[in-house]
This record gives structure tokens, C-alpha cells and sequence, in this order.
């Protein structure tokens, strides 16, 4: 079993698109500008629960370059996808603030925007809860977002905590958070003759092919050329189907639905809050004799998505006693959904401050205490391990970061009025493949195109199939031409999962091997084959994932508490890099993501009225230029057989994974304050009595 | 119906012709009416800088900017930055340093580098710059506080700043 041959791949090749994006002569899903498009501007929800009674849409449609008003006294009855969020104008019930229950189809925005302001809603307002409460009375969910059980378990924990010579004790809070792609949600739609034809900002062309078809039992062909940034919340939601709705009342007319920045705060989901409760108990050499990580977090009443925080932590360290368990809160709020590292990023906060803590009791410094604990085998199935570079990411970034040079004691640095000090976290993401795609490859005029229905949100999909096929054909990346991004190419499985190369590259790798069989090397033109996504046949043999070890360097401002990351660093155990200036971007992109999230990102709900009251970017602050100082992100030599035929892990996700807990490390590094919520402001450190 | 406004305003070179509606912002009348989207709408807020245009050689926000107040104006988005079929140095290092992801903030960060460049040969001075009558040195700091109005959710920065430190001293 080996990896194959690169020639291609593991060069760093341009974008392929990337003239295109330089000029914005790319095209993204509001681009088109076909004559006559109508804009859609919807009318929503001013109360999390109520009743529709009345909808008044007189004046709206008075308004002079209206063309319709949408409500769902009018809206047929749509196929059911079993997602609740999908049913869009389909009766009089309020599950959330923001909900879509009207919508105005207008010549022109400023239009569109006035009529939607003069319908007139009633309601009959039911009691709603929408603040997250821990205490709250929560439930056992039947199964977490990504499939997994709530709950885990081996030995007796509770016996072996109470048994443990030391023992760390704490719980550590992480909030709400909203992805905020760069491009708001938008969809294009235009029925013809029975056929939807959609320009839609999608994670992935075929699913949202298959959730229309369902919808209005019709043909839909989907579009996505480029995707300005998904990270999770480009599935498909309820704007689109309320662009379709209204484009279905004028046939033949496009119809445009770009959200606004602040509808992008209670319709395309988010990433819940969570408390988790974590409980380490070790020998007073450093040994884990038990893991506890009990996970309560929220979830949307109408539409169950609970966050599987404790996931990482039944792979991360050997214990022989360990438990993790999920309980969920229901909030009368949109549904939450996948965010970049969905359960990893949140749990590896707690997981990793909690590993911190433990280190600190036992006098041992944090990567030992990791290295103490690396297991053998997963160390709840029992699986080899493909391969696994914790232990040599902690070495080697240790190594490039400078940690031996630091004392270990908190409280020692203080330069220019800055408290100085370091932190490091660790992380894990699983290594997978989905099943679905097929591709097809087509030697025409001297050149292979190679057709699949993938998305290039940003990762480089276009660039690195490229290579991958380039490599599998035994040919110059010259001779390539990758079609992406619609559904009039063979299907492709979502961008998502840190999945997509993974999935889609194995089936262009198949589809090659196929046509070198059938043509050899010298082929016809028009010659051609496809395939289908093969299974991974050690699949269930190994556990597969991506490690990382994050370092931080935190300064906190004296006397104000202001807290800055002058400095990342990940080292990463991700198999193969198929492109490293373009996987270097997306580790650092993440790793990014991972910083704002220690110190920026919080949506705040208002329990009265169900609304993030932060809702744009004054109110939400994601990280900017200024924020961001030196970031490396490097990796080890892995050489992985068992994952796929390139080699590569997943990087999509791993890059934020630790980085919220080593800032905090960091910063209790620094400080002497320990911090256990995020995100960390200056009044974590001014409250503390310590500055 | 409301009344609409005839205005000139010529956008990378061509003069265009165009009625509006008083309310349209310049970047509705660029994406809406005149078709011209290499320019994009992030926020709409004048918080993202996704919609940064070269207004008469200055950098504004197109969002934050009613068309009609700006019949006459000269117009460069990113698209209209080349000169004789050459790429502008800033473009030309947003592609050698890999400056991007997805692209979609990419137009306005260009459009907002050659502006941030301009005003510092000017001699504009910024939050961070400690000699507020000297010259201006682009370094590394400065680029990265003369970009943050541009936000860019894939977190493209640390390209960026090195994108514009070396098309800055081209």
C-alpha cells in the first residue's frame, strides 16, 4: 500500500482562477446580470414564537414598481426534506426571530426594501426562551450533529476521579458565533417551462440540486463558479427557497436574493454555545487515569443541530477511565448548524485549557504532559491509528517556536508595560471521504477535462484537482481543464467535513486510472471514462485523522487588560500538502479563525426579543488586518497510505482546532489568570485583581 | 414612482450614462445598473470594504456613496487597474503572494492597497505612525492598519500585508 507518485502535487501551482478573482471578473452567485432580474427584499419575523393572523400587503403592492408580494396564503405546498427550515411560507407558525413570512418582488432594491417595510404583520405572540441557560432543563439527543452518540464511555469515571491523586476540576463556556462569509447568501433563480435554473453561493451543487428538486418537484440545475467563503453555512436555507418560491410567480424572470449582512445573523445559521464540564485525574507522574467531558449546549427548538464538542476528546489522550456526554438545550431561535471545526473548535478549548490546568498542578510542562498520554491505539475503539503526528507537531513546533526558552512560571515577563507569555493547545480532525461523486474524464483537442461537480469556496479545489488529475494522467498540469461547479457536470459531494479534496480527488484518481487502462497514453480524441467515488477499503481498519500543536504568544496590557497574539505558530500532521502556498493559506486562515474566536467573536441574543443585537460587523468583530501579527503555519513529513490515494488529510478545519486554548493558556501564561470563557476581553484580566 | 436623476460618471475609462433613483448608492448603480461587479456588496454598512472603489484617485466605500451626489466622478474598480493590457503591480502581488481565497473582499482589498500606497507617499500619517510630519514607511505594521478596513473572512493577511509591501516599493 503506498501513496502515488507526485509530480504535481506538493508544488505550489497559482490559482488557477485566480486572474479572474483579481479583476472580480469571477463570477459569484449575484453576478449575473441578465436584463429584467427582479429583486427579492423579505419581510420577517419581529417575535422569536407566535401566530400569523393577518398579513396586510395592500400598500406594498400599490407601490409603484412592485411586481409581487409573496405570503403564504399564496405559496404552493412544497416537497418535504424533512428540514424544517426548508418549509418557507408554508403556514402561519413563528419558530424565530427573523423568520421569512412575506416577501416583496420589486423592479428595484430601493423598491423592494420600502414595500417589504409597508406590509403589515400580526401576530399572535406565544411565550419564547432564547438565552442559553446551562442549567436549563436539557435533553439526551439522540445523536450529535456529525452522527456520532451523545454519549461515550470505558472503565468507571467517576470511581477513578474520585481515586486520583490529582485531580482538575473545571468548566469553560464558549458562545454563539456566526460565520460571516465574506459573501452574503445569494441565489439567482429563473423558472422556465418547469425548470429552475439557480445561481447559488453553495458549499455543495448537488445537495442543493437535490433539496430543490424536492421542494417543487421539478428539474433544478445549480450553479457555483465561485463561492465567496461558506465555512459551514453555505448549505441551503430558507432564502433560497423564498427565491425560488418568488421566481416561480414570474417565469422567465430572474430573481435575485442577495441576504444583507444582518439577515445573515438569523437565517443561515450559527454555531451554538456551549458549556462543558471537564474533570482530568492523573498519577503525580502525569499519567491520565481518567477523562470526563460533559458538553451542555444549545440547540434550536424547530430544527435539532447539537454540537459535538466531546468528540475529540474520546481520540486525543490515553486514560483508561473516560466519559463524554452531550446534553442539549432548546432555544426558540434559528437552527444552528456546521462551523469550521463543528464540535473540535469549541471542545478543544475546554479539553486543552483543562490539559493546562492539570499541567500546572502537576508541575510538568503541557507537552510533556501530552506525550505522557499519547495512546497507542484510539483509545476508545481500539483502532491503529494511520498515522498520527501529535507528538512529533509538539516536538517540532516547540522546537521553531522557541518554547524552551521560556520559563514555565506565570507572571515573569513584563515588557514595555505588556505581560508576556506563551501557550500551547492541541487538536485532531477526522480524516474522511464521502461516497457520491463520480467523475469523468474527456481527452478533447489535444487537452483532458476533467468534469466534476466540486466547489472551490476559497480552499483551491479548481487548482488542486488540477494537479491531482495531472498526476494520475501522468501528464503536465497544462493539459488539465477542471469543470467544477454545477450541476451539468457529473455529481460532486459538498465542500465540507475538510473533505472535499479528499472525495472528490479520490474519484478523479479513479476516473484517470480507468482511462489510462482503456487509452493509455496517447489518446483519441473524444476518448473518455468516468467512475464513481471508490470506497476506501481500510476504511473501519484505521482510525484516520489530522493532528496539529498550536503555540501562542499572548501580551496583555498592564493596566488595561487589552490582550494581543503577537505571534501563532501551528505544526501540522496532515499527511501529504498537495499545494503548500495554498494549503499554507488555508492553515493560516484557520488559525486566524481560531485567534478571533479567542478574543472577538460572541453573538449576543436579547432574551427578550430573540434578536442578535450584534448584528454586522460593528457589533460583531471578526478579525481584521491589525489584529493579525505573525502566523506560520508548518508541517511534519507524513506519509499516510491508508487515506487515500494522494496522501492528503483533510486542512479545511484543522487550522482552527487549539488555537483558542493555547491563547488562553497563553494568556494565564502571561498573567497568572486563568480564563474559562470566551471570548477573552480586557475585563477577564481588570476583574481578576492581578493587573 | 419616484423621480430618477440622469448622471454621468465614467467607470474605468468609459463615460456611462445613467438614471437613478436618488436613494441607489454607487454600489447598487454599478452592480444593478451598470453591470460593472467586480465590485461587491458585503455589508452594505461601510464595515467590510468588500465594495472599495478609486473615486477620483481616492479610495471610498461604493456602499456608503449616493450615486447621484457623484455625476462626473472617475471610477476605477479593480477590473479597470491594468494599463495597456499589463496587470497593476498590486494585482500582479495579490497573485504572486497567493493575497486571496475566495476572492470575493479581493477587488475592494486591491482598490483599498492602491489607495493605502497613494496616501502614504503622500505622507498621510495613520494610527500607528509615531512621525506624524515625516515620510511614511510601509512596513508591515503600517500596511496591516491601513488595510484593516477590509475585512477578509478566509484571513487572507498575512498575504495581504506582504502583497502590499511588495508592490509598495515597486
Amino acid at each position: 500500500m503506498t501513496t502515488m507518485d507526485a509530480r504535481s502535487m506538493g508544488t505550489s501551482v497559482r490559482r488557477i482562477e485566480g486572474p479572474d478573482k483579481v479583476t472580480g471578473t469571477a463570477t459569484y452567485a449575484g453576478d449575473s446580470v441578465a436584463d429584467g432580474t427582479l429583486v427579492l427584499h423579505p419581510v420577517q419575523a419581529g417575535v422569536a414564537r407566535g401566530e400569523i393572523t393577518a398579513i396586510d400587503t395592500a400598500a406594498a403592492q400599490a407601490l409603484p414598481g412592485v411586481v409581487a408580494v409573496l405570503t403564504h396564503r399564496d405559496a404552493p405546498t412544497l416537497g418535504d426534506t424533512g428540514d424544517p427550515e426548508h418549509r418557507v411560507l408554508q403556514g402561519t407558525t413563528i419558530h424565530h426571530r427573523g423568520q421569512y413570512v412575506a416577501a416583496v418582488l420589486a423592479e428595484h432594491a430601493e423598491v423592494a426594501a420600502e414595500a417589504a417595510r409597508l406590509v403589515v404583520v400580526t401576530v399572535d405572540e406565544n411565550p419564547s426562551t432564547t438565552g442559553f441557560d446551562p442549567d436549563a432543563q436539557a435533553y439526551t439527543p439522540s445523536a450529535l450533529a456529525n452522527g456520532q452518540p451523545p454519549d461515550s464511555g470505558v472503565g468507571d469515571p467517576d470511581a477513578a476521579l474520585a481515586a486520583a491523586p490529582v485531580v482538575v476540576r473545571a468548566s469553560y463556556a464558549t458562545p454563539m458565533e456566526h460565520h460571516n462569509p465574506m459573501e452574503p447568501h445569494t441565489t439567482t433563480a429563473t423558472w422556465v417551462d418547469g425548470r429552475i435554473e439557480v445561481f447559488e453561493a453553495t458549499q455543495g451543487v448537488e445537495s442543493s440540486r437535490q433539496t430543490l428538486a424536492t421542494l417543487f418537484d421539478a428539474e433544478v440545475v445549480v450553479h457555483a463558479s465561485h463561492v465567496g467563503g461558506g465555512f459551514g453555512s453555505k448549505g441551503l436555507h430558507a432564502g433560497t427557497v423564498l427565491a425560488v418560491l418568488a421566481a416561480r410567480t414570474v417565469p422567465g424572470r430572474p430573481v435575485r436574493f442577495a441576504l444583507g449582512r444582518r439577515q445573515m445573523f438569523e437565517t443561515v445559521g450559527y454555531r451554538p454555545a456551549t458549556v462543558q464540564h471537564m474533570a482530568l485525574g492523573a498519577s503525580r507522574d502525569g499519567r491520565l487515569e481518567v477523562v470526563t467531558h460533559d458538553v451542555v449546549g444549545a440547540t434550536a427548538r424547530y430544527k435539532e443541530f447539537v454540537e459535538p464538542a466531546g468528540g475529540s476528546t474520546r481520540s486525543m489522550y490515553a486514560a483508561p477511565h473516560r466519559r463524554t456526554s452531550h446534553r442539549a438545550v432548546p432555544l426558540d431561535l434559528d437552527g444552528p448548524t456546521y462551523m469550521r471545526g463543528p464540535g473540535e473548535a469549541p471542545g478543544s478549548f475546554g479539553l486543552e485549557c483543562a490539559m493546562d490546568e492539570l499541567a500546572v498542578a502537576l508541575d510538568l510542562d503541557p507537552i510533556d504532559l501530552r506525550v505522557r498520554n499519547e495512546p497507542e491505539v484510539h483509545p476508545e475503539n481500539g483502532l491503529p491509528f494511520s498515522s498520527r503526528g501529535l507528538v512529533e507537531c509538539l516536538h517540532a513546533g516547540a522546537e521553531r517556536f522557541g518554547w524552551s526558552s521560556w520559563d514555565r512560571t506565570p507572571r515573569r515577563r513584563l515588557v514595555d508595560g505588556w505581560w508576556h507569555g506563551v501557550g500551547v493547545g492541541c487538536g485532531t480532525f477526522p480524516t474522511l471521504r464521502f461516497p457520491g461523486s463520480a467523475a469523468e474524464i474527456t481527452f478533447t483537442g489535444g487537452r483532458y477535462v476533467v468534469a466534476i461537480g466540486a466547489a472551490d469556496i476559497g480552499q483551491g479545489a479548481r487548482t488542486v484537482l488540477t494537479q491531482i488529475a495531472a498526476d494520475a494522467l501522468g501528464v503536465d498540469v497544462g493539459s488539465i481543464t477542471v469543470e467544477i461547479g454545477s450541476t451539468q457536470v457529473p455529481v460532486g459531494s459538498i465542500a465540507g467535513g475538510s473533505a472535499g479534496t479528499a472525495s472528490w480527488g479520490s474519484t478523479v484518481v479513479e476516473a484517470a486510472d480507468r482511462f489510462r487502462d482503456k487509452y493509455g497514453e496517447n489518446p483519441d480524441d473524444g476518448d473518455h471514462a468516468d467512475a464513481a467515488t471508490p470506497d476506501n477499503p481500510w476504511a473501519g481498519e484505521y482510525a484516520m485523522a489530522a493532528y496539529c500543536a498550536q503555540f501562542a504568544e499572548v501580551a496583555v496590557h498592564a493596566d488595561t487588560g487589552e490582550i494581543r497574539v503577537p505571534r501563532l505558530l501551528g505544526m501540522f500532521g496532515v499527511g501529504r500538502i498537495l499545494n503548500p502556498t495554498l494549503g499554507r493559506s488555508q492553515l493560516q486562515g484557520g488559525m486566524v479563525w481560531g485567534l478571533s474566536m479567542a478574543l472577538h467573536e460572541e453573538s449576543v441574543v436579547d432574551p427578550r426579543f430573540g434578536e442578535v443585537i450584534n448584528h454586522d460587523f460593528a457589533g460583531y468583530h471578526v478579525a481584521s488586518n491589525a489584529d493579525v501579527r505573525v502566523v506560520e503555519a508548518e508541517w511534519i513529513d507524513e506519509d499516510d497510505p491508508y487515506i487515500n490515494p494522494m496522501g492528503a488529510k483533510g486542512i479545511g478545519e484543522i487550522g482552527i482546532v487549539g488555537v483558542s486554548a493555547a491563547i488562553a493558556n497563553a494568556a494565564y501564561h502571561a498573567t497568572g489568570v486563568r480564563v474559562r470563557s470566551l471570548p477573552i476581553t480586557c475585563d477577564d484580566f481588570l476583574t481578576s485583581g492581578l493587573l | 414612482m419616484s423621480t430618477t436623476i440622469p448622471l454621468t460618471i465614467t467607470v474605468d475609462g468609459e463615460p456611462r450614462d445613467l438614471d437613478v433613483d436618488p436613494r441607489t448608492t454607487l454600489l447598487d448603480a454599478l452592480r444593478d445598473r451598470l453591470g460593472v461587479t467586480s465590485t461587491k456588496k458585503g455589508c452594505d454598512h461601510g464595515q467590510c470594504g468588500a465594495c472599495t472603489v478609486l473615486l477620483d484617485g481616492r479610495r471610498v466605500l461604493a456602499c456608503l456613496t449616493l450615486a447621484v451626489a457623484k455625476d462626473g466622478a472617475d471610477v476605477v474598480t479593480a477590473n479597470g487597474l491594468a494599463t495597456d493590457g499589463e496587470l497593476h503591480p498590486v494585482t500582479e502581488a495579490f497573485l504572486a503572494n497567493d493575497a486571496y481565497q475566495c476572492g470575493y473582499c479581493t477587488p475592494g482589498q486591491i482598490c483599498s492597497a492602491v489607495g493605502a500606497i497613494d496616501e502614504a507617499r503622500q505622507g498621510m500619517p495613520s494610527a500607528v505612525t509615531s512621525d506624524l510630519t515625516g515620510e511614511v514607511t510601509l512596513d508591515r505594521t503600517e500596511i496591516a492598519e491601513r488595510m484593516s478596513g477590509n475585512l477578509c473572512r478566509c484571513a487572507a493577511y498575512v498575504n495581504i500585508v506582504s502583497a502590499v509591501e511588495e508592490a509598495s516599493r515597486a
